[in-house]
């Protein structure tokens, strides 16, 4: 393996981590505030489908993306009714969410376009273009002439659509947030012991609406990505289990922003092997099956899961329903 | 004193979260043009309308009796066990196994070996999630998620790299000999001169889920290992206090899970398909979520609800061939039941209490 194909395959893992490293942040704002979501996955599938479908329909992608953070917000109101003003069973909710998602789409989509559950081709100003950096080259035979230093700069850092650096910017914000800012401590501190943050005269259920709709805008944005900018369209289940890959980072990194992002970027990377069995044969000499990488990450989890590699401890209060009055 | 009378709780709440359910998917058919109250003629005709309709409902019926029972012991021990899709595929993969592998002079035996390998297998993909929420408390919910993402790609490499007979393409077992083949409704009741649709799929599982819905009720209401399952599931605490086991119930209520969740490929993997293919439990798994919500955890409760998503399977089946809307539509009506009878049910449950409260004050 030279080292351009090692330099796009990181290029590889860095477009497939984004919609994961979106996915995870949003369910660590949403879980440090102690309202579990296992509905990111139908929050992106929502936001992917409205996302293309508008910006096919009105040629422009940043309409679509709007479109597309308004629907996963709908999700994400729905969950925060649920879980937040009904206490109801935060996991349930977060269910009905996925199937809600996997079926409407489809069935909107075809009575929208009537193309087999999916959306047009998008192309032009309907998709997210690569934002090409001063000085990159983009042929690829000047590429593969060229030296380390300007392969990297060229293919990994330059030429991503503007969503990859955005997501990337969140890492060190969301870290800023929860971290150095009064609503992140009382965000923290709402999933860890509600009552106590209710003592002190402020609102529960404000803070956990407030870190829900946070998720639901990153899971737009996640859900935007995958078909306007990773893809040219959506296409039916088009997240492929991405929401619960994420929640899967989500626990490696145990709820921390920082690590979030490694823990998606290793994942991204296990994606984009799968794509290069070539590759991946060529270096360590045998034959992997692609169904085990397919696995890894939910392999991966459970072993954390079990404490094998250091105990995952998700926020105390989380899943429990607030109850004010005794 | 309760706040409303036990037939409302058990029966009026699932009827009006059905109705909301089906209400805001009428909507959803409105607006993609389609006249719902003919969308359910044609489901109705469809689903109920003949013997084949019938034979296909109860087809899918058996799938979500096994799934929903399999779900509602786990929840009676207050364990959410997502896993059914994972566990079933597992116990396609034993049916197969025990088809293929010996071959049985009649379909009795065959099928007597078939759901106890079903059961093995379903119950050991669930012993590892149970394992984990027991003993180092990993909670069982994303454990059986992932359990059924690794079950769907170890079923990929099973059939791709190991089941798949020489010479053929599509990553499939091989076709189960005839002798392990199960009588269907028109077989069974042939004999007693009743005539039925023979390519409808029901077949004599239909009866192994209904002799399972009996067990379990035996299990939950007549037993002690019940008693102190629904204990637990009550006050883990107090079920500690009691002297009950918690790692014990743990083990053993998702191990029942497992098992159920396995057997439901004795229904669609031996009594239709007659071999093993890539994501054979379709979904079923998660259906049994619903059907254990809407049947309240109770074996009677979750025939009729398998009973209910079978005919809207079905239904839905004709709906997309028949009007050109997809099948993914019954998705909707399943994740709204799963939505209000699950999560949102204290917003149906407050103003019912209220209404039952004041007028309970009216007449006295």
């Amino acid at each position: 393996m030279d080292f351009f194909t090692f330099v796009q395959i990181l290029d590889a893992t860095l477009r497939f981590a984004t919609p994961l490293l979106l996915a995870c942040l949003a369910g660590l704002f949403s879980e440090r505030a102690g309202i579990f979501d296992i509905g990111l996955e139908g929050k992106m599938l929502v936001a992917a489908f409205l996302a293309a479908a508008v910006a096919a329909t009105s040629g422009s992608v940043w309409v679509g993306l709007m479109a597309g953070i308004a629907g996963s917000l709908v999700l994400a109101v729905v969950h925060g009714l649920a879980a937040i003003t009904f206490r109801g069973n935060q996991l349930i909710s977060g269910v009905a969410v996925n199937f809600f998602a996997s079926g409407i789409t489809v069935v909107v989509a075809q009575s929208w376009f009537a193309q087999g559950g999916g959306t047009p081709q998008l192309s032009g100003d309907a998709r997210f273009a690569a934002i090409i950096w001063p000085g990159a080259l983009t042929k690829i035979r000047e590429l593969r002439a060229a030296d380390p230093l300007t392969q990297t700069y060229s293919e990994l850092i330059s030429g991503h659509a503007i969503i990859v650096y955005i997501a990337l910017a969140l890492v060190p914000l969301s870290w800023w947030v929860l971290y150095r800012t009064r609503f992140g401590l009382r965000l923290r501190a709402v999933g860890e012991n509600p009552a106590a943050v209710d003592t002190a005269g402020i609102s529960v259920v404000r803070l956990r609406f407030a870190a829900v709709l946070i998720a639901g805008v990153l899971c737009g944005l996640a859900g935007a990505y995958l078909s306007t900018a990773l893809q040219a369209g959506f296409s039916k289940e088009m997240t492929a289990g991405r929401g619960y890959i994420a929640l899967a980072a989500l626990i490696f990194a145990k709820w921390r922003p920082w690590h979030a992002l490694w823990a998606c970027l290793l994942f991204g990377f296990l994606q984009a092997l799968a794509l290069r069995p070539d590759v991946l044969e060529g270096v360590i000499g045998l034959k992997v099956q692609g169904q085990l990488l397919d696995a890894l990450p939910y392999i991966l989890t459970v072993i954390i899961l079990a404490g094998f590699v250091g105990k995952a401890i998700p926020p105390r209060a989380g899943g429990e329903p607030y109850v004010k009055e005794r | 004193m309760d706040k409303m009378p036990k037939w409302a709780d058990v029966v009026l709440l699932p009827l009006i979260s059905l109705l909301l359910a089906g209400a805001i998917s009428a909507l959803v058919l409105l607006a993609t043009g389609v006249n719902p109250v003919a969308a359910l003629g044609v489901m109705i005709d469809g689903a109920l309308g003949s013997t084949r309709g019938w034979g296909y409902t109860l087809y899918y019926a058996t799938n979500f009796i096994f799934t929903g029972l399999a779900v509602s012991v786990a929840f009676h021990a207050r364990l959410f066990n997502i896993g059914g899709e994972g566990q079933a595929l597992l116990g396609a993969v034993g049916v197969t196994l025990a088809c293929l592998m010996i071959p049985w002079p009649h379909w009795t035996i065959a099928l007597l070996a078939a759901v106890v390998a079903s059961a093995l297998f379903g119950a050991a993909w669930a012993l590892i999630p149970a394992w984990l929420q027991a003993k180092r408390g990993s909670h069982i919910v994303i454990t059986t998620i992932m359990f059924n993402f690794i079950a769907g790609a170890l079923l990929n490499y099973l059939l791709v790299e190991v089941m798949k007979p020489a010479g053929i393409m599509e990553p499939a077992s091989a076709n189960f000999p005839p002798a392990v083949h199960l009588p269907n409704f028109a077989d069974m009741l042939a004999p007693f001169g009743i005539p039925f649709s023979p390519e409808a799929p029901a077949n004599v599982a239909f009866l192994l889920a209904l002799l399972a819905a009996f067990l379990v009720w035996v299990l939950i209401w007549r037993t002690r290992l019940g008693y102190e399952i629904r204990a637990f599931g009550f006050s883990e605490t107090g079920a500690r206090y009691a002297g009950i086991s918690g790692t014990r119930i743990i083990l053993i209520s998702m191990l029942i899970s497992g098992a159920l969740a396995g057997m439901m490929s004795v229904n669609n993997v031996m009594g239709e398909a007659e071999r093993l293919v890539l994501n054979s439990a379709e979904g079923a798994g998660f259906i049994g979520i619903a059907v254990a919500l809407m049947g309240r955890n109770h074996p009677v409760g979750v025939v009729l609800a398998a009973v209910l998503f079978g005919f809207l399977y079905q239904g839905g089946a004709q709906l997309s061939f028949q009007l050109q809307i997809p099948t993914e539509m019954v998705t909707i009506i399943q994740a709204l039941v799963i939505l209000f009878t699950g999560a949102l049910d204290q917003m149906i449950r407050a103003p019912l209490e209220r209404a039952f409260l004041s007028l309970r004050k009216a007449r006295a």
